[in-house]
């Protein structure tokens, strides 16, 4: 089984990167963009049987700073 | 006073800590590998090096906050052991739980490296001791990711407790309330993304560096 692991920066937290591809992309000539925020997509391998709760220790633990960072996660 | 340097896969600066330390205490300090899961007795500092370990995968300091000699340093700061962690080894630090906040990229998006104003915003700390409150000093930095940011009722209690022990004094990377180095609550660890120890030698364009460790040998003995 795979899991997919989506980790974004927590509302309110500034993201420089996502601003600059912002400005990028008012530069490029694209309108209407509120605003962009970049995140990290994790895909994990998984032994059959691995939980959600499993994953989201995995996060916890390492994949995300919960200090900065919020995640979601998708079982496939 | 004896102290030890963490080397950490991808740590750069550890060599200049090593030099820095060997120099102002008089003994060389013990070098400590990552994988290594027991500190040598009677270490009085534990300094963790500027660098670039694992490649900032994931996150800066995320992976070597989890190397398996961490958890000798945890244990070591609840004890009371003088701990300092520089630029990386700072981002270390807040991985590890031993400081709050985060470094995020910085907010020009630029790697910055070059010799900075700093503020020091309370001497009143072992690290800071040879230094006089608000006086400024330069010391240089280069990093990438070394915007401090936290919630803003964790940056008021910094502030409040005094535990801001170094700020920009000038624009250098977007960090919060213009932080460059904290203090963790019992005042035994301090990480800070300026490097003071590139500038220990007035030959070499400064010492305002060296202080910092002549702080802490007059402290720790």
């Amino acid at each position: 089984m795979k899991a997919r692991v989506t980790v974004t920066l927590k509302p309110g937290v500034l993201d420089p990167q996502g601003r600059a591809i912002h400005h990028a992309l008012d530069g490029l000539g694209f309108a209407g963009v509120a605003g962009v925020r970049q995140g990290k997509l994790i895909e994990l391998d998984l032994a059959d049987g691995t939980t959600e709760a499993d994953v989201a220790a995995m996060c916890q633990a390492l994949l995300a700073n919960p200090v900065i960072e919020t995640y979601r996660i998708e079982l496939a | 006073m004896k102290s030890a340097v963490v080397v950490f896969p991808g740590s750069n600066c550890d060599r200049d800590l090593a030099v820095a330390l060997h120099e102002i205490t008089g003994v060389a300090p013990v070098m400590i590998w990552h994988r290594d899961t027991v500190l040598p007795q009677g270490l009085d500092l534990i300094a963790l090096p500027g660098g670039f370990s694992y490649g900032d995968y994931l996150r800066s300091g995320a992976m070597s906050a989890r190397s398996p000699v961490m958890r000798a340093v945890v244990d070591a700061a609840g004890a009371g052991r003088a701990v300092l962690g520089v630029c990386n080894g700072f981002q270390v630090l807040t991985e590890a739980g031993l400081l709050p906040g985060a470094l995020m990229r910085n907010a020009g998006l630029d790697f910055v490296c070059r010799d900075v104003a700093l503020t020091v915003a309370n001497s009143q700390t072992a690290f800071s001791a040879r230094y006089d409150t608000n006086e400024t000093i330069r010391i240089p930095v280069a990093h990438h990711d070394g915007n401090y940011t936290a919630d803003e009722d964790v940056l008021d209690r910094l502030e409040g407790e005094g535990r801001v022990v170094f700020r920009y004094a000038e624009a250098v990377n977007g960090s919060a309330r213009d932080i460059a180095g904290i203090v963790n609550t019992s005042g035994n660890v301090l990480g800070l993304m300026p490097h003071p120890e590139r500038l220990i030698d007035d030959a070499l364009g400064g010492s305002d560096g060296r202080r910092l460790f002549e702080g802490l040998v007059a402290a720790l003995g």
